[in-house]
């Protein structure tokens, strides 16, 4: 499997954050994005996670077999915001996803065994208001777990994070790695892994048009 | 999608859901009429199905705007909008039906406790609530388009309801007419009551593909 991005130019309102970007990662690789902020990292995942329409160029997923496969099902994306509900328990937000993103390229693990693989066992019946922010964050990583899919796509996925957390994510990226999968983050923690190339975005900005109005 | 459905239904009935909001407006806007029309009991019998019919049109529109509001501040929209497109559609559906059932369902069975403060008789009721449980849908998925337009915008309950209130007028009148048509005796109940449900079936297939394409378009 492998994850191409050919010259991808992403905007924001009328400066272009990225021209003529491009890269390829294959399987057991990951790629951190970095740059200062507003440099646009966010919205290259965004972008990545078709979530976003690019202003030209094209990211592609491709099967061991060569054939494209839709990055859409095929890829998780963690945003800045969690994507539980306060009012749920932990356990029924977890299921919820577990069970609407399902996925073809395998089994993903249990909730409960994704609760203990983020080391916050027992908190399966508390509603996912009462956690810390910290919590709350591992409870969302904890969506990547349980339902497989190969790709992930991480936007600062360690804020709000203690020094432990972060260790722990680190070994959770590692360990999807080693299975063969791929990540795409855009983090400043630095993972601690081999397979880790990483991309720089400057944070200049250039005008998106020529045009003068008059 | 059943998972989606368990899950909207869930966070409407928990605390600060929006199931019971609806009803309760739509018992005020009900009960309040009496009080300013006075004691005259053949004229609150005539306008009774119409007031009923209003009180529960602008009580479907109130929460509305939360729609996808609510999913898009804790990022889930982010993971729904992740679908192909027919996934997107038919999850627009989902939460639309969902929606329905957590505020519409409810009026319907408010109803007839209202139709009482109205001195509505018993076949009155009846049609009211049927025409409610037909139109009150249509009201749901034609809706989602209007909230999937305004998510983006923070304050965005008046737009949903001023986009929305033009396309639930032919909903409220044919409602209305199939109602009185109940009632009043030359009038034939069935072709307004049958409009009615075309506009629902419209409305359930045409919304959640609107609403999808603006959901499409709106991330950002």
């Amino acid at each position: 499997m492998q994850a191409t991005a050919t010259k991808l130019k992403g905007r924001r309102g009328d400066s272009v954050l990225f021209d003529n970007l491009g890269f390829t990662i294959s399987r057991g690789e990951a790629l951190v994005i970095t740059g200062p902020n507003g440099a646009g990292k966010s919205t290259l995942l965004r972008i990545l996670a078709g979530l976003l329409a690019a202003d030209s160029g094209e990211f592609l997923l491709l099967g061991d077999d060569g054939a494209a496969l839709p990055v859409l099902e095929f890829a998780h994306y963690l945003g800045h915001r969690n994507a539980m509900k306060r009012e749920l328990r932990v356990q029924e937000n977890l299921s919820f996803w577990k069970s609407f993103q399902r996925s073809d390229s395998g089994e993903g693990l249990s909730v409960d065994e994704a609760i203990d693989q983020i080391g916050l066992t027992g908190v399966a019946h508390l509603p996912f208001g009462y956690l810390s922010a910290g919590q709350q964050r591992r409870i969302a990583l904890a969506r990547l777990l349980v339902s497989h899919r190969p790709l992930w796509l991480l936007d600062e996925p360690t804020a709000a994070l203690d020094k432990r957390s972060d260790r722990l994510f680190a070994d959770l990226v590692r360990q999807h790695l080693e299975a063969g999968g791929l990540a795409i983050a855009a983090t400043h923690q630095p993972l601690g892994l081999e397979n880790v190339r990483s991309l720089e975005l400057s944070g200049i900005h250039s005008a998106a048009s020529e045009e003068v109005w008059a | 999608m059943m998972a989606l459905l368990r899950r909207d239904l869930a966070i409407a009935t928990r605390s600060g859901g929006a199931a019971m909001l609806g009803v309760l407006f739509f018992l005020a806007v009900v009960a309040v009429i009496p009080f300013g029309i006075g004691p005259d009991l053949n004229l609150l019998a005539r306008i009774g199905p119409a007031i009923l019919w209003i009180g529960a049109l602008l009580a479907s529109l109130l929460g509305l705007d939360r729609l996808f509001q609510a999913d898009r501040e804790d990022g889930s929209l982010d993971m729904l909008v992740m679908q192909d497109w027919f996934s997107l559609v038919f999850t627009v559906f989902i939460k639309s039906l969902a929606h329905w059932l957590a505020t519409g369902l409810p009026l319907v069975l408010a109803a007839p406790l209202l139709g009482l403060l109205m001195n509505m008789g018993a076949t009155s009721t009846g049609a009211v609530m049927l025409t409610l449980l037909v139109g009150t849908p249509a009201i749901s998925f034609i809706g989602a388009v209007g909230a999937a337009v305004a998510v983006v915008l923070p304050r965005g309950g008046l737009l949903v309801s001023i986009l929305i209130l033009p396309l639930a007028i032919p909903v409220l009148i044919f409602g209305v007419s199939a109602s009185y048509a109940a009632v009043t005796d030359p009038d034939p109940f069935w072709p307004p009551f049958m409009i009615l449900s075309a506009i629902a079936l419209f409305f359930a297939a045409l919304g959640p593909v609107a609403a999808a394409a603006a959901l499409r378009g709106a991330s950002d």
